[in-house]
């Protein structure tokens, strides 16, 4: 499976690999990274999809949707990270499991130059507050990534970003 | 003391309801609910209410995160209420949760704002509702169906059937005199420690 995996199928693989693992909330703030597994989770009847107005929001979400026993994933830009901080007290504090999936901006090839400061700062930021930070650089990368972070959010209450990166994304053309 | 001008707009009569009686005759049966309350005044007096039961998640900082948990925990337990008790200064740390709660509109779900228009814990300064922000009227914009707001005595009875009923996603908006909350000397739980007991007693 991980082999056959392209620019253009990992985000359905992704998907799959979150359902397949009993994720059924989904919530975002929109992000163009992101396009396959938030229109899949809308189009989904057996989860929430569950757009945010801004991420931190999605940290209490997370620990609300594990108190009732179901699991769920942040999705979310870089920029939003800066968003999350104080609330991750509350993941760390309670070891809720915290599953996030970042799409990177502010890094390889960006030509935005306001995406830098916040981009560059995700992961001094996200391991602060006691966030692990995984690297998908490469398509083949992107499902053992995530199916490490699942174990390791779920099976041992640790909180765990994905990164998805600006080299497997591709960086925005303006 | 210096203080800001009332907006206004500011048309709310002053409180007048203490809530160390108001919280407890607004919630007949805590039972009936799995319950979180956010940080300080709310969760000193829902544990006090409860008897620190099991199933009140209360906060102890993560300032802004009680609804939104109770919108993660009313998708995930549809068959149970959810009641959500928070100070106004908390709400207003993330009002956009009640958009996104309205856009979800689980029907389970019931938030009390015990809104004292003040920030009890950090020298009483004005809070914006103090001021006269209308969080009712933002969570009737947002979207929430049900939207009660009880200034006296004489609102409160129908505030007690919509927290018994429960006729869809509500917002209830208590009005309270500045003063102190019930505290029976609910002991600072260790954060993972409250996440075990409330999964524990829920799920088993």
């Amino acid at each position: 499976m991980a082999e056959t995996i392209t620019r253009e199928t990992w985000p359905t693989a992704l998907y799959e690999l979150l359902r397949a693992n009993g994720v059924t909330q989904f919530c975002y703030v929109p992000d163009a990274g992101h396009k396959v597994l938030i229109d899949r989770s809308l189009a989904d009847p057996d989860v929430h999809s569950i757009p945010l107005t801004t991420e931190e929001e999605g940290v209490a979400m997370v620990a609300g949707a594990d108190l009732g026993g179901q699991r769920a994933v942040l999705l979310m830009q870089s920029s939003g990270v800066g968003n999350t901080i104080n609330m991750l007290s509350l993941t760390a504090g309670c070891r809720f499991p915290l599953l996030t999936l970042v799409s990177m901006r502010g890094e390889f090839g960006e030509g935005n130059p306001w995406q830098f400061p916040m981009g560059q700062a995700v992961e001094p930021t996200l391991k602060a507050m006691g966030v692990i930070v995984l690297r998908a650089e490469q398509p083949e990368d992107v499902i053992p990534c995530v199916t490490a972070a699942i174990t390791m959010a779920f099976q041992s209450c640790q909180q765990v970003a994905v990164l998805l990166t600006q080299r497997l994304i591709g960086a925005k053309k303006f | 003391m210096a203080k800001l001008n009332k907006l206004q707009t500011a048309t709310l009569p002053d409180a007048v309801l203490d809530r160390r009686q108001a919280v407890p005759a607004l919630i007949e049966n805590p039972k009936d609910f799995l319950m979180v309350a956010g940080l300080a005044g709310t969760a000193w007096e829902m544990s006090a209410l409860t008897h620190e039961s099991p199933s009140l998640f209360g906060l102890g900082g993560a300032m802004g995160a009680a609804p939104m948990i109770g919108l993660g925990l009313a998708l995930a337990q549809p068959k149970r209420r959810v009641l959500v008790a928070t100070g106004d200064g908390e709400l207003l740390m993330n009002l956009g949760a009640l958009a996104t709660i309205a856009l979800q509109n689980p029907p389970n779900l019931t938030i009390i704002c015990v809104d004292n228009g003040h920030y009890g814990e950090t020298g009483n300064q004005d809070s914006h509702t103090g001021l006269g922000v209308r969080l009712d009227v933002v969570a009737s914009g947002c979207g929430f169906p049900v939207v009660h707001v009880i200034n006296t005595e004489a609102d409160m009875a129908e505030g007690r059937r919509l927290v018994r009923e429960g006729g869809g996603l509500t917002f209830i908006l208590l009005r309270v005199k500045e003063g102190p909350a019930t505290h029976d000397g609910k002991k600072n739980l260790v954060p993972h420690i409250e996440r075990d007991r409330f999964r524990a007693a829920l799920l088993g």
